[in-house]
């Protein structure tokens, strides 16, 4: 039984008020205590359609799993449900006099659940972890070249050159205790050549708002409220227990909304908003996830193979994409596949990503005739064929989006093949190198809040650490010069205008054709009320209950 | 008898080699795991690194041989979405399908024999027609629609049941079971029914139609002629004959029914191995659909020995 340490007060000033009243008073008093008690426990049920992986902090870089473990674990730095970074375990930093050094200042009077004091060790040895070769996190962080202790408070971080950005590549990268590593042998994360099970994929001690009661695979992981987090006071804290359920089926997530068994659904499927907000005692939040949906094609090969033109390839005369960018009509799929649920897009990066502004955002208007005009100036009065492949079980209603593209497509003469199917295989289509698709749908999310990012992986020439996920073929030199720049430009007013040149250049070249803004929806009891956050990551720490 | 047994169970290991020779060969088509395993953020390299660390660049019949070597001494590998052993993943949701599967294939076999024999007894009563009726539902609905219509009605209408997972689960040993708990108890009653709707209207079918049958033999126009009491005809010599392809159809029913309660397992998120399954279709977890697939080939296998067993037991004439 734990109780808020405000409101026990309470209850023993009352209890002294009553003292003289004798054994009545003290019945009284004990009563209240149990009132107390009791409706200050303060269960939060939360599901959603997939488990978290591991609770190893750093063995997958995977949305659900994030989302779980920084209910045990912090990383230096987190982010609100707006995104706004957020001193979590360290308390400020800087970039020293070498601009290729950040100095972090830590929280004093930290302790992990286990009681251990955490201190700059920790923290060494965790940025080191991360970056093993078993963990998932290292891309993340690979601008980092050494990490050291000054004093117990104190640790500096050295990137190879001058990285401004660093603070937001740490927002998911969790501390552990050095010590219960090293006791329970995990120094590094799983590798699956073992044969071994690593002790932290089934438990965790952090120094989170939240502390592991069980955990069980795809059925059910318990919480309880951390009562020496260092936040209290700070944050809400009001859930002192947090239940979490995986329920993959839509039908039965809801099902179990409406039955009352569960009081937070993260992801109800958007056919499902208008049914839930007409229930009295249920309330559906909506709001914009980071995260763009787009189509990207090959604009660089000389031929395409699954075209149906002979030795050339259309999508490599800018008025062909110019004419596919119009013919997209980005309100109707906005209208018609995402029952209203999305943000029409002109560039891939949602308003909070830093590089934003209304300008790029803005799309044409679906104009047909203006764009079989611009298919007839390429030379291609009859359009062409090609086949374009979509993912069906990743993006919000992914293949609704690609079917009413295509349709699109055709009133131009563009005749598109579609071939809809699984991520697993989806994904490796464009990973491979060279690419085998030429025509693809992607959604990109932006963890690091700024443009850097989209550019590095989706615009920069496939080289090494970049442009992994851009099987576009473009490669400019120029361009990619600007992009390597943006890593090292300490000086934001530079910096933020050769993001807006090269915004400016990769909507002039019409490189991709983005679709819209993905959004999400929360289902909840009407007792809570829990905003979308935009990393769709809730931090239960945040939530307070309504006060009825 | 003794050579028919062995026979039986060599035929068994057979079946178990070709299911996993005929799975290994599918899995490239489920897609790469390596696309699933590493964050976005990976380069080319790392991900060339990780399908190397995972074997997957060795040959097919190299990565099946690897396989079978450690699946005999035990070891199934390392799942790649929970990164826990695959042996223990299976264990642990055995106990859950298990009790499903055994307890819906009861409950399908008493209702069903009860109804069959009721429906061919009495062939022209209402009742009876009645229950036909209601079974030919049965055997036509989808099951996760079953399931989702049970849940609306007994979960979000009524709110007698749960609409998903195991309640309360007791402990005793490596088995789980929520049998001695009431959230348990109340737990197994939707996916019960849901997946022993379609097991029971089918013994049910059978059932009648072989006592039908059964009832025109001569035999029992001879004992009706002796005076044997009706019931000692009917209960005694009509069923008995009866239950020999209905057992048949029981044991290898049995084995779907903990192989396949896939579809039941994932509409009320129940921790068994089908749910299991699927989400590891869906993360391409090669070891655990090596593993899963070879297991429900074990269970046929071994379901088919059993069933030979009872015939054995059952039927006279084959002791000899």
């Amino acid at each position: 039984m734990i109780h808020h340490p405000m409101k026990s007060g309470g209850v023993s000033h009352r209890s002294v008020i009553h003292m003289r009243h004798g054994r009545f008073a003290l019945a009284l008093s004990a009563a209240l205590l149990l009132a107390t008690v009791a409706a200050d426990a303060r269960p939060l049920k939360w599901a959603r359609s997939g488990d978290s992986l591991t609770l190893d902090p750093h063995a997958q870089n995977e949305g659900p799993t994030h989302a779980l473990a920084h209910h045990f674990y912090e990383p230096l730095i987190h982010r609100d449900f707006q995104g706004k970074e957020v001193a979590a375990l360290a308390v400020s930093w800087k970039i020293t006099d070498d601009p290729a050094i950040w100095e972090f200042k830590l929280r004093p009077n930290v302790k992990f659940h286990n009681g251990n004091a955490f201190d700059a060790d920790d923290v060494v040895f965790s940025l080191d972890r991360a970056r093993q070769p078993t963990s998932d996190m290292k891309g993340a962080i690979t601008s980092i070249e050494s990490v050291t202790k000054v004093d117990p408070l104190t640790v500096l971080i050295k990137t190879r050159g001058p990285n401004p950005l660093l603070p937001n590549t740490l927002t998911d990268i969790f501390i552990m205790d050095k010590e219960w590593s090293e006791t329970n042998k995990v120094q590094k994360p799983q590798d699956f050549k073992n044969k071994e099970e690593n002790f932290a994929v089934r438990n965790a001690n952090g120094t989170g708002a939240f502390q592991l009661v069980s955990r069980e695979p795809d059925v059910k992981t318990v919480m309880k409220r951390n009562d020496s987090y260092w936040g209290i006071g700070q944050f809400p804290m009001q859930i002192t227990e947090l239940t979490y359920i995986p329920i993959k089926a839509d039908a039965t997530r809801l099902a179990a909304l409406l039955s009352g068994e569960v009081d937070f659904v993260q992801d109800v499927p958007v056919q499902d908003i208008e049914r839930l907000r007409g229930q009295q005692n249920l309330r559906v939040n909506v709001g914009p996830e980071n995260r763009s949906i787009f189509f990207g094609m090959d604009v660089a090969s000389a031929d395409l193979k699954t075209d149906n033109v002979e030795g050339k390839n259309p999508f490599a005369d800018k008025r062909v994409r110019q004419a596919m960018n119009m013919a997209l009509n980005r309100q109707a799929i906005q209208r018609v596949a995402m029952r209203g649920q999305s943000l029409p897009a002109g560039m891939i990066a949602p308003s909070f990503v830093n590089g934003w502004s209304k300008e790029l955002d803005a799309f044409p208007a679906g104009d047909v005739n203006a764009a079989r005009k611009l298919l007839a100036d390429a030379g291609y009065p009859n359009g062409f064929s090609i086949t374009l492949h979509c993912p069906n079980d990743r993006y919000v209603n992914d293949e609704a989006i690609c079917q009413a593209a295509v349709g699109m497509w055709g009133q131009i003469g563009v005749k598109v093949n579609l071939v809809s199917q699984s991520k697993s295989i989806h994904f490796p289509l464009i990973q491979k190198v060279p690419p085998e698709t030429e025509f693809y749908m992607l959604g990109w999310g932006v963890p690091t809040f700024d443009s850097e990012y989209v550019f590095s992986f989706l615009y920069h020439s496939r080289a090494d650490k970049y442009g992994s996920w851009n099987a576009t073929r473009y490669a400019n030199a120029d361009a990619d010069k600007m992009i390597e720049s943006l890593s090292s430009e300490v000086d934001k007013a530079k910096r933020d205008a050769t993001i807006a040149k090269l915004w400016t250049l990769f909507k002039e070249e019409v490189i991709y054709l983005p679709v819209h803004h993905q959004t999400l929806a929360y289902g909840m009891k009407s007792g809570f009320d829990i905003p979308v956050d935009v990393a769709n990551q809730p931090k239960m720490k945040y939530v307070s209950f309504k006060t009825n | 008898m003794i050579a028919h047994l062995v026979r039986s169970m060599l035929q068994g290991a057979l079946v178990i080699l070709t299911v996993g020779l005929i799975a290994f060969s599918m899995f490239r088509f489920v897609g790469d795991p390596v696309a699933t395993l590493a964050g976005q953020e990976a380069t080319d390299a790392d991900r060339a690194e990780l399908t190397e660390r995972l074997g997957l660049n060795d040959p097919f019949p190299v990565q099946f041989a690897r396989f079978l070597g450690h699946a005999a001494q035990g070891d199934f590998g390392i799942s790649y979405r929970q990164a826990r052993p695959v042996a223990d993943l299976l264990a642990e949701r055995l106990p859950a399908t298990l009790e499903l599967a055994v307890l819906s294939a009861l409950f399908a076999f008493v209702f069903g024999v009860v109804f069959g024999v009721y429906a061919a007894i009495n062939r022209r009563g209402v009742v009876a027609n009645a229950i036909m009726v209601v079974s030919l539902i049965g055997v036509s609905l989808p099951t996760f629609l079953i399931g989702i219509g049970l849940i609306y009605l007994f979960a979000v209408t009524l709110g007698w049941l749960p609409s998903f997972g195991r309640g309360d689960v007791v402990r005793i040993g490596w088995w789980t079971t929520g049998l001695l708990t009431e959230s348990g108890r109340k737990s197994l009653v939707l996916p019960v029914l849901t997946l022993g709707f379609f097991q029971l209207t089918l013994i049910m079918r059978l059932v009648r139609a072989e006592m039908l049958e059964t009832l025109r033999a001569e035999y029992v126009r001879f004992a009706r002629a002796r005076g044997l009491p009706e019931r000692r005809i009917l209960f005694r010599h009509a069923l008995r004959n009866t239950m020999i392809p209905v057992i048949t159809i029981v044991g290898l029913q049995l084995g779907s029914v903990i192989a396949f309660a896939i579809v039941t397992e994932s509409v009320f998120q129940w921790p068994g191995l089908g749910a299991l399954f699927v989400n590891a279709v869906q993360f391409v977890d090669i070891p655990v659909m090596a593993a899963y697939l070879m297991f429900v080939a074990f269970v046929f296998a071994v379901v088919n020995f059993m069933t030979d067993l009872v015939y054995v037991t059952i039927d006279p004439r084959l002791k000899s």
